[in-house]
């Protein structure tokens, strides 16, 4: 077989148990474990003042209650600030149980472990919590009039301003031909993976060892918290990523309260704990994302060019900010997308409200920033009336302006230098593919049908793959077959695949030799975690790195025996031949062996490398000075700063004016990762961001009340899209490599959920010539909307455009 | 009439009789799991919306989190680890619709995979017991197949695809079965 | 979450379960499809002290198709009624309304008596229930009665049956002679409960003409409301009302409240909208029936 796989659709490995039932997720684990719930707080924002646990106590199977008062040590003082910045001057985190204060529904306040779940739940139901309530701020524009304090000692509210620019935007706006400036808003939704939160906590007592399976997207970073936590040394904890069932970012964040607290109580009860944490849980104390108010000037041109930006934005961290301001960074940065913005000023306040902590969710302030930046090129165009395709283009970033400097600093740390990238091109695919200049015929068409028509689009930049680095361990053993871990977690992405793929590919190996493990920290110790799109690019660079260094060392051991230069030796379907010289050749699983000189055999294999196998250069050790036993090599790959992927989005939607049902009927992707290692997973990928994209603009949003009380916690009324709702999705691809890593990759991982909002504000907002200032609009918003003179009228460019005339208009 | 806390429960579960005592309480879903080991369903969401749940009871799909394990007592149930059969050499193969989400990439994390598996095994099933598994499958009764399912990872393009795809194997099977009699 | 504890009990007669709601008392609550109580139990918003699991009652499966109109009795599935072409045949507003209930995994659990049973306004069988002007059989300690729909929805998932009582089956009245309907809802997504849902029927004589349009809603109100609509149509043929006025009368009939996923005024505009699509296919419908019976 072929052993050239870079690039193949190959057919995932993952799946042969996953459709067999034989995955192994969180709560499959530990069929003996006790179980633990969580008394949670129904209060968004209260003063302990009382527990009593009494009632609880007769509970047959009740096994251990545990109350702020019951944490010690480093367990009993605040969950940390993952990412410190200076311009964080106000973090806040919480305890991992409440200590005097809730500060949301869903705070976690008491822990019952008992026999098993429904039995924690029956004590759990039975412990009385005495809160007294305190002044309930929600949503953003609650947290910027600053009426109460979430924190006492935070009366603004606000956590960060994060702020950065590119020159003096004041000048530049008074320079400007003309000028405008809006308000617009993004709700909260959530990652919601199929598959909630888990912990499960064994511990060896004759060992003094912890093996904690948690199902998260940072193993190594969990075990070094819980390592901190519990005072345990490093050594002593084990933390594995099992089968996850989906991440979208909100399993990045750790250690969780209960990642530290059932361990503690697997540590005090000496027997296995574990919490599978269920649907309303993780809807009240897992994470959300995406609510900001944005406000924002531009200037242009009469070209409709961008001469000036100038935004602020308001976003709504939640409670705590255990992942500091990486959302408003990654907001102002990659604002400004594929376009050239000569003066660009952005101010990014973050503000407390007494809900659920808000932290990455795929995307993870992407889509705002493009929704930012795309309805203001809508904006320009209509005011200019040029056609919002010209418009872009006029403002992209050509293809031999390459690398691009936006002149501000990412979330990396590291400046935005777009590496490679042709957005010009993005541009033509995606004109071609949703056949942009034949919507006026479309229209009419749809007119025809009682349906009004709009087009819309939107293009983003992603900053993929940040640093520090990831790392790849690649061992041959004598058997021929390849191990390969990687500490990067895997949650559904087909990492097991890629990651094989790349390894056969370098090593010249059958790819059903080489097994993969990834986010299981007793085979990879340092590893950072799987987020930002990174983990083709950083742990697909570090294996692929790792790969080169075994062969490296395979060809230096197979010269040595065939009497050859490692030059010209080359390794295919495992065997390391010398080139054009047939049948000189000695197998891969047979360097493997004699990598290891033996004193000892135990098979046949082994007896090769013992020590009378053969004659030997007594000239010189078995192992020489700074080489290694074993054909195995660990890198890493740390990259100069990350890489930027792009890509373009184009939907047709339909909207049935008696109902205001909005349909997207035509949705057309242009994507750019650089090179593709399995475009059959890129694609998987795209299909799965746009679903959430879409469900983000027409179906999802967290619905608090006043009192912080969240209205839909359950998949009845929080309306993630069932296929049902998915529009068929046509795609094409462009591919740029990156200059910056040894394999030219790009993340693909968010692309997808990135301009879904974007896109389709943009086209209803033709279809009905109203403003769409906030997203998502269900159909009683846009009805409303529609309704409203005060709403925006827009000026279409098209004069085909229908007059809005209907019954629901009188 | 008693009225009981507990009961013990026999039940055919992919073709093997197992007994099992559970609080009357205990949901199908969390019997299957774990009383008997069966850890393929996953449990998505406890109130019905998901189906990654679902299981065959007497060869219907249905939400084992919306049925008390008491419920099915007598009655037989099959979980993905039982869509599988096995063949002549006492070997185990893949229903249709497993192979072909492999083969069109319907899953990416996996979890919500068995509800789906199903879901779609037990209703191209019914088609080729009705007789219609012949008949191209329509764009409607894929709809209907995977409608009911949430799935966060896919977008849903590829399990559609699949459930083509295997209606199109079971297809094929019919017709070269037909052409060889 | 998981369901506190009950007690439960599955009795295989009438009698049997009757005793058993008597002696638990009104903690005791009846399980059939469990589709929606379920959920309910997990959630710990319901706790019955004991669950009387119906499921073996025998000869509760049926569904009778006669002249009049058609029995389901209380162990009818969603899916076996959707399938029964006898049914349709008599009152085709029963499969038209089922089709919209949930997805087909639910179907197959759910039974259409219990969803009556459960009384949630935004339940489509309710609404059906109420615009065929049907009634159920309960069975009592003090033997069977039939409650008319009107007296049987008292509130939102409320009825007006207490104390020990086994609802035993349902009846929907036949569609009448010379008639047409039609059901159509708007959810958020497909299988969602309805944001807003319309039954119909329109009845025309013998020379065309509309004798009556009544209409049922769904989600908006807090018991399943019919409302005649005749005045805005009547007398014309189905080619000339005016439909959207009818759409219009509605409109101005209901009370809807606003909620998460729709607006009082949005609903409005839903009841009009499918009011006026309902209501043309219902009398496209009655004009063919009443054609093809002459």
């Amino acid at each position: 077989m072929t052993t050239k796989l870079f690039g193949e659709p190959v057919r995932r490995r993952e799946d042969a148990r996953l459709i067999i039932g034989q995955g192994r997720y969180l709560d499959d684990i530990g069929a003996d474990a006790h179980a633990a719930a969580f008394l949670r707080s129904p209060y968004a924002h209260a003063r302990v003042v009382d527990i009593d646990v009494t009632g609880a106590l007769d509970v047959e199977g009740l096994l251990a209650i545990y109350t702020y008062a019951d944490l010690t040590g480093p367990l009993a003082e605040p969950l940390p600030v993952l990412i410190p910045h200076p311009q964080l001057t106000h973090p806040r985190t919480g305890y991992p149980l409440a200590k005097d204060v809730v500060q949301h529904v869903g705070e976690a306040v008491v822990m019952v472990v008992a026999t098993d779940r429904y039995v924690a739940e029956d004590a759990a139901a039975l412990i009385e919590v005495t809160y007294e309530e305190l002044p309930v701020v929600v949503g953003v524009d609650a947290a910027r009039a600053a009426l109460h304090a979430v924190h006492e000692d935070v009366p603004d509210n606000v956590a960060a301003r994060h702020h950065q620019e590119t020159g003096d935007v004041a000048v530049a706006l008074a320079a400007s031909a003309h000028t405008l400036s809006f308000t617009q808003y993004v709700e909260r939704s959530a990652a919601m993976p199929m598959e909630g939160k888990g912990v499960h906590a064994r511990w060896d007592a004759d060992d003094k060892a912890l093996r904690v399976y948690t199902s998260t997207q940072a193993s190594t970073s969990v075990r070094a918290a819980i390592a901190a936590k519990l005072q345990l040394s490093l050594e002593k904890v084990e933390v594995i990523a099992p089968d996850v069932g989906g991440g979208f970012g909100v399993k990045i964040v750790h250690p969780w309260p209960e990642e530290l607290l059932v361990p503690m109580a697997a540590i005090a009860l000496g027997h296995e704990v574990k919490w599978t944490e269920d649907r309303r849980e993780h809807f009240i104390s897992s994470a959300h994302e995406r609510q900001q108010r944005q406000e924002i000037t531009v200037g242009y041109d009469d070209g409709g060019r961008v001469t000036a930006l100038d935004v602020h934005i308001w976003h709504d961290n939640g409670a705590y900010t255990p992942y500091g301001i990486i959302i408003p960074i990654v907001t102002a940065t990659q604002l400004v997308g594929p376009y050239a913005v000569p003066v660009y000023r952005v101010q990014v306040d973050s503000v407390f409200t007494n809900t659920v902590i808000v932290t990455p969710y795929r995307g993870a302030g992407r889509p705002q920033g493009c929704f930012a930046m795309e309805r203001t090129m809508d904006r320009i165009a209509q005011e200019r009336g040029i056609d919002r395709a010209e418009v872009r283009s006029r403002n992209l970033i050509q293809v031999d302006q390459f690398p691009y400097d936006q002149h501000l600093t990412f979330q990396d740390g590291r400046p935005v230098i777009y590496d490679s990238g042709d957005y010009v091109g993005l541009m033509d695919k995606l004109k071609a593919l949703i056949d942009w200049d034949s919507v006026v015929e479309r229209r009419a068409d749809a007119e025809a049908r009682g349906r009004l028509l709009g087009i819309g689009m939107a293009m983003y930049v992603e900053g993929t793959g940040p640093g520090p680095y990831e790392g790849g361990h690649v061992q041959v053993l004598g058997s021929g077959k390849v191990l390969v871990s990687t500490g990067l977690t895997s949650q559904g992405q087909g990492h097991e695949t890629v990651f094989a793929q790349l390894v056969a590919s370098e090593l010249g190996v059958p790819m059903e030799d080489v097994e993969v493990t990834t986010g299981d920290t007793r085979r990879f110790g340092y590893a950072v975690g799987t987020f930002a799109s990174r983990a083709a690019v950083m742990s697909g660079n570090a294996v692929a790195l790792a790969a080169r260094g075994v062969r490296e060392k395979a060809l230096r051991i197979a010269a040595d025996v065939l009497e050859a230069e490692p030059a010209d030796l080359v390794i295919e379907d495992g065997l390391v031949q010398v080139k054009g010289v047939p049948g000189t050749s000695i197998p891969l699983r047979t360097v493997a062996v004699l990598s290891n000189p033996l004193r000892y055999a135990f098979d046949e294999a082994a007896k090769q490398a013992t020590q009378f196998a053969g004659p030997g250069d007594n000239s010189k050790p078995p192992v020489a000075v700074g080489d290694a036993p074993g054909l195995e090599h660990t890198d890493y790959y740390s990259p100069i700063r990350s890489t930027f992927a792009s890509g373009a989005h184009a939907v047709v939607v339909e909207i049935d004016p008696a109902t205001w049902e909005i349909d997207v009927v035509q949705y057309a992707v242009v994507h750019d990762c650089g090179n593709v290692v399995n475009p059959m997973i890129v694609e998987g990928q795209v299909h799965g961001g746009v679903a959430q994209g879409v469900g983000g603009a027409l179906y999802e949003r967290m619905a608090y009340d006043a009192d912080g009380q969240l209205q839909n916690a359950s998949f009845m009324d929080f309306l993630m899209p069932y296929a049902s709702e998915v529009p068929p999705v046509v795609i094409d691809h462009q591919e740029t490599a990156s200059p910056l890593n040894p394999l030219g990759l790009k993340g693909a991982g968010e692309a997808g959920v990135i301009p879904g909002s974007a896109a389709i504000a943009s086209a209803i907002e033709d279809a009905v010539g109203r403003r769409i200032a906030a997203m998502p609009i269900s159909p009683t918003e846009l009805y409303d909307l529609v309704r409203s003179s005060a709403a925006d009228r827009v000026t279409n460019t098209d004069p085909t455009l229908p007059t809005l005339n209907t019954g629901a208009m009188a | 009439m008693t009225v009981d806390l507990e009961r013990t429960i026999s039940v055919t579960v992919n073709g093997v009789p197992r007994e099992a005592t559970v609080p009357v309480r205990r949901l199908l879903s969390d019997a299957l799991r774990h009383e008997l080991g069966l850890t393929g369903t996953h449990v998505g969401c406890e109130h019905g919306v998901c189906g990654s749940c679902t299981v065959l009871v007497e060869g219907v799909p249905v939400r084992s989190c919306l049925m008390l394990a008491v419920q099915v007592d007598g009655q037989s149930v099959t979980t993905v680890e039982g869509l599988s059969r096995s063949n002549h050499q006492g070997g185990q193969v893949l229903h249709p619709v497993q192979e072909s989400f492999r083969e069109c990439h319907a899953l990416q994390c996996g979890f919500c995979t068995p509800g789906l598996l199903t879901t779609i095994a037990a209703g191209l099933d019914a088609r080729r017991a009705a007789g219609r598994d012949t008949v191209e499958i329509t764009a409607e009764e894929v709809d209907e197949l995977v409608g009911g399912n949430l799935c966060r990872c896919t977008g849903y393009a590829n399990i559609k695809k699949a459930c083509r795809h295997a209606a199109e194997t079971m297809r094929a099977e019919t017709m070269r079965a037909a052409a060889a009699r | 979450m998981k369901p506190a504890p009950f007690g439960y009990a599955d009795p295989t007669t009438v009698e049997e379960a009757l005793d058993v709601l008597s002696s638990e008392g009104e903690g005791a609550k009846v399980l059939a499809g469990g589709q929606s109580l379920l959920p309910l139990l997990s959630m710990r918003l319901a706790a019955p002290t004991t669950l009387v699991d119906i499921n073996r009652l025998p000869g509760l499966d049926f569904i009778e198709a006669g002249r009049d109109g058609v029995r389901v009795g209380a162990l009818v599935r969603h899916a076996a009624l959707l399938a029964s072409v006898e049914a349709a045949g008599v009152q085709p507003l029963l499969t038209r309304a089922t089709a919209n209930v949930a997805h087909p995994a639910i179907r197959n659990r759910g039974t259409t008596v219990g969803s009556i049973v459960h009384a949630d306004p935004s339940g489509e069988m309710t609404s059906v229930l109420a615009l065929t002007d049907g009634s159920v059989t309960v069975a009592t300690p003090g033997g069977p009665t039939t409650i008319g729909w009107r007296e049987f929805f008292v509130g939102p998932l409320e009825t007006s049956v207490h104390g020990p009582a086994v609802v035993l089956d349902a009846f929907f009245p036949a569609l009448p002679a010379r008639s047409g309907t039609a059901f159509a809802e708007v959810a958020r997504r497909k299988g969602d409960y309805a944001v807003c849902g319309a039954g119909v029927v329109v009845t025309v004589d013998d020379d065309l003409r509309i004798t009556a349009a009544r209409a049922a809603y769904l989600s908006v109100g807090l018991v399943p409301e019919v409302h005649d609509l005749t005045e805005a149509v009547a007398g014309r043929t189905v080619d000339s009302a005016d439909w959207a006025a009818a759409g219009a009368l509605a409109r101005g009939l209901v009370d809807p409240d606003g909620d998460l996923h729709a607006s009082a005024d949005y609903r409005r505009l839903l009841v009009a909208t499918l009011t006026e699509r309902t209501l043309a296919d219902a009398g496209a419908e009655a004009v063919r029936r009443a054609l093809e019976a002459s």
